[in-house]
């Protein structure tokens, strides 16, 4: 009899008309670090929102150290020891590091504070565990990475044992997620027992013992990570085998398509520009992609590009032409496509169907329209084109309306509208972002085939191996400005993250651009 | 088999975006009725079944004047309902309506015109007096952003004051010795649909025109595609090109218009008695019929058939309602009934929901038994999303929806 601390055994979940888990069983040994990996709706997050009690299963059971528990609600979890760090935190962010830590258990004398009581135990635990913060600096003014360390502390502050991490890496630099592994290990070897949900599968191999395997709400089995491979994880987790290596050939970059000279944009934020003075070119043929811990001014950039935003300075030239303060849809018919950051804020009208949504961009134009009146029928046969080329599944075809449909459709049909757009200039900002293998392949396929066909593109992207795998080129952005240009081929992650966090900085060209 | 298809079709019928606003509206009215019922039992026990059964049916021997009284809340109310479809609250309908009415009355009395044109002339006055008055606050929107609730009630304000000044200091259209205006030429009226004692004219059935007119509108063209999207989603029409500043400063103008449009066809009226027209009293009050049009355009959802019904409905028990006197109620009854509908015409969402929940909860269970064999999940992952759970409830979905984004912007 193994010593299990947390057992989910036969759990099965059912939404109308949906098995979210079914008949999956989990089981978590004290001490180690358990992995569960899954696409996008595989039911990773339903089955954990069943252990924190967020949801109730309809069948199976839950044991710790054996016994059947009832966990009704997060308190209920909370009691067990059970402590999760959700993927986006859920910190107050006008409080201080030491006020979010205690939010909800205060130390109080009849109703008074007792923070002192408090700090001292936050700053034992930090110390305990290598885990830095500053117990008074503001929420709202740390770093993500810090951020995730008071969500942590959090857990350990409730003299959790069970730690659940939900995609904890997506928002850290190489050298972050090296810590926060590190801090894991630390965990386990504590005793303290660890759920790992990802679906990268290099952090796996890296630092779990075990991992379970999630596809479609069904359990595909668990493994010893010791005894398996990256490309068996894969298979299981997809079905199928998955080419993680972009394939691609030389790029051969032709014209400048765009030019940015000297682009400042002021930040909404703080007093300092976003975006300081920077220039930079990308050529027909080629994938230029700018990478940067999120926040460094990535966002401005494109939104200056894109003319989402105003700029204070500098010139955007887009196949020859200025169009420095020409209107969105100007830009677009020069020949930019836009795939957005955030596709439920700009990408998509959420309450449209998808065939409107696919001729978002277009409608106006002779094709689809006549004297102010919509060819529906055009529409129409246009989309369902679309949607069979880019495989863009739904439940009713064109009329469905694009709320319902899964993250990663939604992604397709924006980047099916934006690539079969006549474009020059591509410019796709994180655009895989909380996809799953299969759709990133996708993607990454779409954007070098549209650079192959003599596009050029602009990709902004905070995943590594991303920017390794599909660039051509690398522009690093920190704090506003570009630190480096780098060459995909003579560079690795390591000095990349480098340039990230602000460690080390070139005087890139900035002659050259300066006229 | 035939059961699936039976169930499938139900279903259909009831995730329709339309029907269920309309269940949701009926749900409402049912629950004012028997709040307003319940409140007239208290103020007059004895006589409330009388006074509820004219409350019901006492419109239905008055049809024309029902049909007269919607038409002006049925201008407003799309006028309100328009501008709601591109996210803008257009409480300023009552300046507008003001407007509409005191350009119509001036062409009315000042311009003389051929018989056969001249009501025409007028009900155009009215909408340009409107428009103008719509389109201020739009452009100060679409310009420099100033929240057009703000400016609109302002304008109500301004509207009302302005039109009682000019119409106190026109001797031709002011009676002082009477404080209204004078009758208005029978050639500036509607032509009257000759229903007996009643004043409905032609203005009904324009109003019905241009509510259909503005279903085109909305559902047909590129202009109601751009409106729709800036409705539903400001960014997202803005990062697909639409030009946002002409289309608020196009919409407010087109609400204006409407509102105007609803203040002609007021004051242009035929009057059942002859040799007299419908007067304007300026008394300081702003119009009661702009306000009404918000209540309309709710409960119509704003969609412009909808909004017939509902301002055919709100004026049916509004004859009704004044009707109840007979047995002693005071009119303000019916006011409370109306507005107590109004009110849940407001959570009218809540409350499908609500019935979204029974009914799951219903068909799960259903579904339960027949669980084995209705398993078909996995056959792609890309149905998570499940187009049945989609509609049922539309809580269920939101909370749904939520994960769904928690998951993705990793």
């Amino acid at each position: 009899m193994e010593n299990y601390i947390i057992e989910m055994l036969h759990i099965t979940k059912v939404f109308p008309g949906i098995v979210a888990n079914d008949d999956i069983t989990l089981q978590l040994k004290k001490g180690e670090i358990h992995a569960l990996l899954g696409e996008n709706g595989a039911g990773k997050s339903t089955l954990m929102s069943v252990l924190f009690g967020l949801y109730q299963a309809e069948k199976g059971e839950i044991k710790k150290n054996g016994e059947v528990v009832q966990i009704s609600n997060p308190n209920d979890a909370n009691r067990l020891g059970i402590g999760m760090v959700h993927q986006h935190f859920k910190l107050v962010e006008i409080f201080t590091v030491l006020e979010n830590i205690i939010l909800g258990v205060e130390p109080n004398k009849m109703g008074f504070l007792q923070k002192k009581e408090a700090r001292e135990k936050v700053v034992a635990l930090s110390k305990k565990y290598g885990l830095y913060v500053d117990p008074d600096a503001l929420v709202e003014k740390i770093s993500v990475g810090m951020q995730q360390r008071v969500e942590i502390l959090k857990m350990l502050y409730r003299d959790n044992e069970i730690l659940i991490f939900d995609e904890p890496t997506a928002v850290l630099t190489p050298q972050e997620i090296d810590e926060l592994m590190e801090i894991m290990r630390g965990f386990a070897k504590e005793g303290k027992s660890i759920l790992f949900i990802t679906h990268k599968l290099n952090e796996i191999m890296s630092v779990a013992d075990r991992c379970t395997v999630l596809r479609k709400g069904k359990c595909i089995g668990t493994v010893d990570i010791k005894d398996t491979t990256k490309e068996e994880l894969s298979r299981m987790m997809v079905g199928r085998d998955v080419n993680f290596s972009v394939e691609k050939k030389e790029s051969k970059p032709g014209d400048v398509i765009l030019s940015v000279n000297n682009l400042a944009v002021t930040s909404k934020t703080s007093k300092n520009n976003a975006v300081n003075d920077v220039s930079f070119d990308v050529r027909a043929g080629e994938i230029v992609c700018i990478a940067g811990i999120d926040g460094n001014g990535q966002t401005e950039l494109v939104s200056a590009i894109t003319g989402l935003e105003k700029i204070t300075k500098g010139k955007i030239k887009l196949c020859g032409q200025d169009i420095t303060k020409a209107s969105i849809r100007k830009r677009s018919k020069v020949g930019m496509s836009h795939i957005p950051e955030d596709r439920h804020k700009h990408g998509l009208v959420l309450d449209y169907n998808l065939e409107d949504n696919i001729v978002l961009q277009r409608y106006w134009q002779p094709e689809f329209q006549k004297n102010g009146f919509i060819k529906r029928q055009e529409v129409r046969n246009y989309a369902e084109n679309l949607i069979e080329k880019y495989d863009v599944r739904s439940g009713q075809g064109p009329v469905s309306i694009t709320r319902s449909m899964s993250g990663g459709n939604q992604q397709k049909a924006i980047i099916a509208r934006e690539l079969d757009k006549k474009h020059e200039l591509l410019v796709a900002v994180q655009p895989t972002r909380g996809l799953d293998v299969g759709a990133i392949e996708f993607i990454h396929k779409q954007l070098v085939a549209s650079r192959d066909a003599g596009k050029a593109v602009l990709l902004v992207s905070l995943e590594l191996d991303e920017v390794m795998d599909v660039s051509d080129r690398i522009l690093v952005m920190y704090e506003g400005d570009i630190v480096g240009e780098l060459d995909p081929k003579n560079t690795t992650v390591e000095e990349l993250g480098l340039y990230m966090s602000g460690a080390k900085r070139d005087k890139v060209k900035e002659e050259a651009y300066a006229e | 088999m035939q059961n699936n298809f039976l169930k499938s079709n139900m279903k259909k019928i009831t995730q329709d975006k339309g029907f269920s606003s309309f269940t949701a509206a009926l749900l409402a009215i049912a629950m004012g009725l028997i709040f307003g019922f319940v409140i007239m039992l208290i103020a007059k026990p004895g006589s409330a079944f009388q006074g509820f059964g004219r409350v019901l049916f006492g419109g239905f021997s008055r049809i024309g004047d029902v049909f007269y009284f919607a038409t002006p809340i049925l201008m407003t109310g799309l006028s309100v309902g328009f501008a709601f479809k591109m996210g803008l609250f257009n409480i300023g309908a009552s300046g507008q309506y003001t407007m509409g009415m005191y350009f119509a009355l001036y062409v009315g009395f000042m311009w003389d015109l051929p018989d056969s044109i001249h009501w025409i002339v007028c009900v155009l006055a009215g909408m340009v007096g409107g428009l103008l008055w719509g389109i201020i606050p739009g452009i100060f929107k679409a310009i420099s952003n100033v929240n057009e609730v703000i400016t609109c009630i302002m304008f109500n304000y301004i509207g009302m004051y302005l039109v009682d000044m000019w119409i106190q200091g026109n001797s031709t259209m002011y009676i002082s010795t009477k404080t209204r205006t004078a009758y208005l030429p029978t050639s500036a009226q509607l032509p009257s649909l000759g229903v007996k004692n009643s004043s409905v004219n032609v203005g009904i059935i324009i109003a019905i025109a241009i509510a259909i007119l503005l279903y085109i509108i909305l559902n047909k063209t590129v202009f109601g595609f751009e409106l729709k999207a800036t409705g539903f989603n400001k960014d997202a029409s803005k990062y697909a090109g639409m030009n946002a500043t002409r289309n608020t400063i196009l919409t407010m103008a087109i609400a204006g218009a409407l509102s105007g449009l609803g203040g002609a066809f007021a004051i242009l009226a035929p009057s059942s008695i002859p040799g007299s027209s419908m007067t304007y009293e300026p008394i300081s009050v702003i119009a009661a019929n702009g306000f009404n049009g918000i209540a309309v355009a709710l409960l119509g959802s704003s969609h412009p058939i909808g909004i017939i019904l509902s301002s055919v409905f709100i004026s049916h028990i509004q004859r009704g309602g004044s009707l109840t006197a007979l047995y002693g109620f005071k009119p303000e009854i019916i006011d409370i009934v109306i507005a107590v509908i109004i009110y849940f015409s407001a959570f009218s969402l809540l409350m499908n929901a609500a019935l979204g929940r029974f009914i799951k909860r219903h068909r799960v269970k259903n579904e339960a038994n027949d669980f084995e064999e209705l398993a078909p999940v996995g056959e792609d992952d890309n149905k998570e999303v499940a187009p049945d759970a989609a509609d049922i409830s539309n809580d269920s979905i939101i909370t749904e929806q939520v994960k769904e984004n928690d998951g993705e912007e990793a």
